[in-house]
């Protein structure tokens, strides 16, 4: 069987030659190592704990001792980012679990039953393509009551279908290829097929948009903090960060602004991987690109 | 359309009535009497099947009726429809300022490909698409009004300026009816800013769909015999390849139109527009349910009808597609 799958560990070396030639992914792939650096070692990075406030000093500007200023509670900014860094990315990694877990499962099954389940599980997705994202995921979160958990289950909420449609049109190329069909013959039962030959096979683009669906998760989950539906002050998370800081935009410029260029720096290197990872696995686009 | 938004009306009913542990009390807030909260069950037949509880719903939806809000204590539907102008106009005037940039950007990348404009369009739309919108609103708000003071700040009017009388809600065209030119000129002055910021993350996606579609496009037959026939390098490029390359990016055009939405939220909130964003950020704030999930439905409806006018669009542009 496996004879007749298509040939992929021999491709590696090829790609990340490619990847070494593209240098804004290598930039986008450094930004997320330095990021999933920082919120594993922010503990021992953080020059202050994130939440003692140095009352005597707050609002000072960047300096040897706190590198990006104090903010409106005299707490260090730079410590409260790199612990920022942490949640950011946790909630980045759990909406892309149960979002692509999610996504994909119902994704496959549509793809692989076809007929009227297909449809049905299509049509579903297209209502929650119906909302914009945010203002679904607002709806949800306040349903739930505002907290942080709740919105990452509402960001996974609004963003999984993309995964589904992704799997579906995966699986439907997939199920008509001769290694299943050989597969089957042998007497691989559904389940057997579908983690073992078609899930494999799908993965590429799931891969790929697990990468542009972490900076989405990150950007919604700020956009939700700092209209007060995610994680509450005191948390350093980056969106109540900026929330918090927006008085002193003109005044002590740095409160709200390092937090606010965090985040934009993160969802960019997630989105240059992204790209990166598809231009790699699509050669179509490698040449257009 | 008519599934998707059935299908609409059932996930937003889920989300209001079924999810909440207690649905009275987040519509009433917590410190409803047992009066009230025995009142409002019966009112909206929250003492009925759910099946019963949904066809209520829908029959009220259809009538327009969103309930009442607790905040304001007004039918959320009057809300809506007081909020509703100042969001198209920003909402409008951002979608402009993302065709008018995204589209002609899009176009001189793929002309220019691997040229310092390409790389620079590139880059700047890789950043728009990856810019948290509050955040650039409060810089620009930061920059351009605190400190340089070159555009009004927060708020559709300047404080001295008299709202003209209002026929569609929209500041430019009722004072453009009203003849008033000052107050024109506020009200187009305050939407810089604003129109920007929310414009931003929309250039960027559309100048980039742009791009790909018009270099797959570039690089086809059809355009080399165009050339080769010797027509001029701008009529094979607007005449011959956007035409072609417009089609994928309508579809972008279409979905960007529900980030304009998501992004008017936060666009709103900073720039303390009278919008739907901003009525739905203080109602949230609030437990203010009902006002919530009427924002919720009407940018559903708005979306959903932007994307089967650009389905429409379609057949239009290409003569392969039609509709039956």
């Amino acid at each position: 069987m496996s004879k007749l799958a298509p040939p992929r560990r021999r491709r590696w070396p090829y790609r990340l030659r490619l990847l070494r030639r593209n240098p804004l992914v290598t930039l986008g792939a450094v930004i997320v190592l330095l990021y999933s650096l920082a919120a594993l070692a922010a503990p021992l990075l953080a020059p202050h704990p994130p939440l003692t406030q140095y009352l005597e000093e707050r609002l000072e500007p960047p300096s040897a001792q706190f590198p990006l200023g104090l903010d409106q509670l005299g707490r260090d900014i730079f410590s409260r980012l790199l612990f920022g860094a942490r949640l950011s990315l946790m909630i980045g990694l759990v909406v892309v679990v149960i979002a692509g877990v999610l996504g994909t499962v119902v994704g496959m099954a549509a793809g692989f039953a076809g007929g009227r389940v297909d449809h049905a599980l299509m049509r579903v997705t297209d209502i929650f393509f119906a909302f914009p994202s945010l203002i679904l995921a607002m709806a949800i979160a306040a349903a739930l009551g505002p907290s942080l958990t709740n919105a990452m289950i509402a960001i996974a909420m609004v963003t999984w279908p993309v995964y589904a449609r992704l799997s579906r049109a995966q699986t439907l190329v997939l199920v008509r290829r001769e290694f299943l069909e050989a597969a089957r013959a042998v007497g691989a039962g559904d389940l057997r097929i579908l983690t073992r030959h078609v899930l494999p096979n799908a993965l590429s683009p799931l891969v790929v948009q697990a990468s542009f669906n972490m900076g989405d998760a990150i950007l919604i989950a700020a956009g939700l903090s700092f209209i007060g539906f995610g994680a509450h002050p005191p948390t350093p998370e980056w969106g109540v960060m900026v929330s918090e800081g927006r008085d002193y935009i003109t005044t002590q410029w740095w409160v709200p602004t390092f937090p606010g260029l965090a985040i934009l720096m993160a969802v960019t290197g997630f989105n240059l991987l992204g790209d990166g990872i598809r231009d790699m696995l699509d050669p179509r686009l490698r040449r257009a690109g | 359309m008519g599934l998707v938004l059935l299908g609409v009306s059932v996930l937003t009913f889920f989300i209001a009535h079924v999810v909440p542990a207690d649905p009275v009390l987040a519509a009433l807030g917590e410190h409803a009497r047992e009066d009230q909260i025995r009142s409002y069950r019966h009112a909206y037949g929250l003492d009925r099947p759910v099946g019963v509880q949904y066809l209520i719903y829908v029959h009220r939806l259809l009538a327009g009726d969103f309930g009442i809000s607790i905040r304001t204590r007004r039918p959320v539907a009057e809300d809506l429809g007081e909020f509703l102008p100042a969001t198209v106009e920003l909402g409008g005037t951002a979608w402009l300022v993302a065709l008018l940039l995204g589209i002609p950007a899009g176009i001189l990348s793929a002309i220019y490909k691997d040229r310092i404009f390409d790389h620079l369009a590139r880059i700047g739309s890789l950043i728009g698409a990856s810019m948290p919108v509050f955040w650039l609103g409060l810089l620009l708000l930061g920059s351009f009004y605190y400190r340089l003071r070159w555009l009004p700040g927060p708020g559709r009017l300047d404080i001295s300026a008299i709202p003209p009388p209002p026929r569609t809600g929209l500041l430019l065209i009722d004072s453009a009816l009203a003849g008033d030119g000052a107050v024109f000129w506020s009200a187009l002055r305050h939407l810089v800013l604003p129109g920007l910021t929310l414009g931003l993350f929309s250039t960027a996606v559309i100048a980039r769909m742009t791009r790909s579609a018009m270099l797959e496009v570039l690089y086809q037959d059809y355009i080399r015999t165009a050339r080769a026939k010797g027509l001029a390098g701008a009529r094979v490029v607007l005449r011959h390849a956007l035409r072609n390359a417009m089609i994928p990016t309508l579809t972008i055009v279409g979905i960007s139109f529900g980030n304009l939405l998501s992004g008017a939220v936060l666009t709103e909130t900073v720039f303390a527009w009278p919008g739907l964003g901003r009525y739905a950020t203080t109602s949230a704030i609030s437990l203010d349910f009902p006002a919530v999930m009427g924002v919720t439905i009407v940018a559903a409806v708005i979306y959903t009808t932007i994307n089967l006018v650009i389905d429409l669009l379609y057949a239009r542009l290409d003569p392969r597609v039609r509709y039956e």
